[in-house]
């Protein structure tokens, strides 16, 4: 009973999201987070969602690891209903700080989702941390606390920890916003390189324009809250991509344009019909409480 | 060239000082001020006439009398700290794993937050005549009037603890399948660790003094019972001593767990110390 051994005969899609939608009940009000999200994520593709703050991008990907229950609409992984955190699944959450044990070393935070697979012989189990730290260039600190680590080097730690679980899918929620300018940029390489190296499928979810078109192979473009899906969007820039000379393409420029004209047709489309704007942008936390409906399109 | 070895060692000779200079400042910042109260002690109580509080120069002359030359480090003193480690281990156990079950479900804490608050506020010592009925006048009485002592502010602490444990890091042992005993070890206990420890080191000192009440009730051995047995005796002196000897065994007792914690929480330690700097930054 592992999922992770089933083979993947790459023909359907690895994660079918079908009317996904979310309201959280609270005392006396409900927030609808998530109206109406459907798309598909092929094995082995990378794919970017973006969307402005507070547009349900997290509540998405914590329906989609599991983590919360979805009011209504199916989420099937690798042909099974998701009901729980998958276990053919790794997660890479924003607040790295608070994400990483800080009482285990740099080795002990990689390995201890491994030790769960019983599958896995120690000398295995080693192998995959020493091989999980090298790959992101951490080598060397194996036996370093996560807190004596600048915040980029933590967020390696919560990558190799996820590259060495052998996830079927990476879901990534806004890893990199927290990092400076510089970290960010060696990080996304970073992540490109592991996904052409490794073949694992990702969901990288980001409100950076710049960065989704960078990164992804298609970008999905949702809505601000209720979220539906605006545009999806194939990015066909080449697959070996630099910082410096992809960022300054002219294609780059029209497929960046084409999304954040997307994104502000969302904002506009939220304020004609909510008249809120600024409320919904500040509010990037917990999506305010509206009857009014998004009518964009 | 010829130059370079000796500058070298002048600068291991600066290290090894300014070493020296760090331990010498924190031997005086450590017994500075005991050691000036007992040259107070000692100054004022020097001519002292009155029969109830002799000169301390007399209290330390017996000190080795009283307890080193005689039978009672191995017939009194070890019996206590006995029953101390039998009733301060057990309240760790019990302590620690109620206040998981409890800090981890909201429900049962609802429900047990008004007796726990009932039962704290009853001052341990009065249960010693209730416990007596019970457990008679043994060992197991008294271990569990420090049982009962201790295991309030290190239960309390833990169900704070376990509260507290970060959300995130929840969901991370959700998606990485963390479940079961590695879950409540690597993040329930490791995560609530220094509220605990904050829960031991109010427990120990609850501990020490219920180790010598309960030996003032019922007892045939045991400090309590020396130090009662001196003064019930007019032997102010030697009960002087043993009043010296329980805080002196006080404070060789928190080190101890000083030590522990400082081993146990050197992450914490550690983690706050870079929050503190990225703070400052």
């Amino acid at each position: 009973m592992n999922p992770t051994d089933l083979p993947q005969d790459g023909t359907g899609p690895l994660l079918d999201v079908r009317a996904l939608r979310k309201v959280y009940t609270g005392r006396g009000r409900s927030v609808e987070a998530v109206r109406d999200l459907t798309f598909a994520v092929g094995a082995g593709e990378l794919v970017c969602v973006v969307g402005p703050s507070g547009a349900g991008k997290t509540t998405l990907l914590k329906c989609i690891a599991g983590l919360l229950p979805p009011t209504s609409g199916d989420l099937v992984l690798e042909g099974a209903p998701v009901q729980g955190p998958p276990p053919g699944m790794a997660v890479v959450f924003q607040e790295y700080g608070r994400s990483l044990f800080p009482w285990m070393t740099v080795q002990q935070n990689v390995e201890l989702p491994l030790k769960q697979k019983k599958s896995l012989t120690r000398p295995r189990r080693q192998e995959l941390v020493r091989d999980a730290l090298a790959a992101v260039g951490l080598g060397d600190v194996p036996g370093a606390y996560p807190w004596q680590l600048s915040g980029g080097m933590q967020q390696r730690v919560a990558l190799a920890r996820a590259v060495a679980y052998e996830p079927h899918i990476l879901l990534m929620d806004e890893p990199f916003a927290a990092v400076d300018a510089q970290t960010r940029a060696d990080l996304e390489d970073l992540v490109r390189s592991l996904w052409q190296r490794l073949g694992v499928t990702i969901l990288f979810v980001t409100h950076d324009i710049d960065e989704a078109v960078y990164l992804g192979q298609r970008v999905l473009v949702l809505s601000g809250s209720p979220t539906v899906v605006l545009d999806d969007v194939a990015i066909d820039l080449p697959a070996e991509r630099d910082q410096l000379g992809t960022r300054s393409s002219a294609r780059f420029g029209e497929l960046r344009a084409q999304v954040f004209g997307q994104i502000q047709r969302a904002k506009r489309g939220w304020s004609a019909s909510a008249g809120q704007q600024s409320r919904a942008e500040e509010d990037a936390a917990g999506p305010e409480p509206t009857d009014s409906p998004v009518g964009t399109r | 060239m010829a130059k370079r070895p000796s500058r070298q060692r002048s600068g291991v000779g600066r290290r090894i000082t300014a070493t020296l200079g760090r331990a010498l400042w924190w031997t005086a910042a450590v017994f500075g001020l005991p050691f000036g109260l007992l040259a107070l002690w000692w100054v004022l109580s020097a001519d002292s006439q009155t029969f109830y509080l002799p000169p301390l120069s007399e209290i330390l002359a017996s000190f080795d009398d009283v307890w080193l030359r005689s039978d009672r480090l191995r017939a009194d003193v070890l019996p206590s700290l006995l029953r101390l480690a039998a009733g301060f281990l057990l309240a760790v156990v019990v302590g620690v794993g109620l206040g998981v079950l409890i800090g981890s479900f909201r429900r049962v804490r609802a429900f047990c937050e008004p007796v726990l608050e009932f039962l704290r506020a009853v001052p341990p010592p009065v249960l010693v005549p209730v416990l007596m009925l019970f457990a008679g006048f043994g060992n197991t009485m008294k271990v569990l009037v420090v049982l009962s002592g201790c295991v309030w502010p290190i239960l309390l602490n833990t169900v704070e603890g376990v509260r507290a444990v970060d959300e995130v890091l929840t969901e991370t042992c959700r998606c990485y399948g963390i479940r079961g005993p590695a879950r409540l070890w690597h993040l329930v206990v490791r995560s609530a660790s220094p509220q605990i420890v904050t829960g031991l080191r109010q427990a120990l000192s609850v501990g020490i003094i219920l180790m010598v009440i309960s030996e003032m009730f019922a007892a045939n051995n045991g400090l309590g019972y020396t130090i009662t047995q001196f003064q019930r005796t007019f032997a102010v002196t030697d009960m002087w001593t043993g009043i010296l000897l329980l805080g002196l065994l006080g404070f060789l007792l928190a080190m101890l767990l000083r030590l522990f914690e400082r081993s146990a929480l050197r992450w914490y330690f550690g983690l706050r110390q870079s929050q503190r700097d990225d703070g400052q930054r």
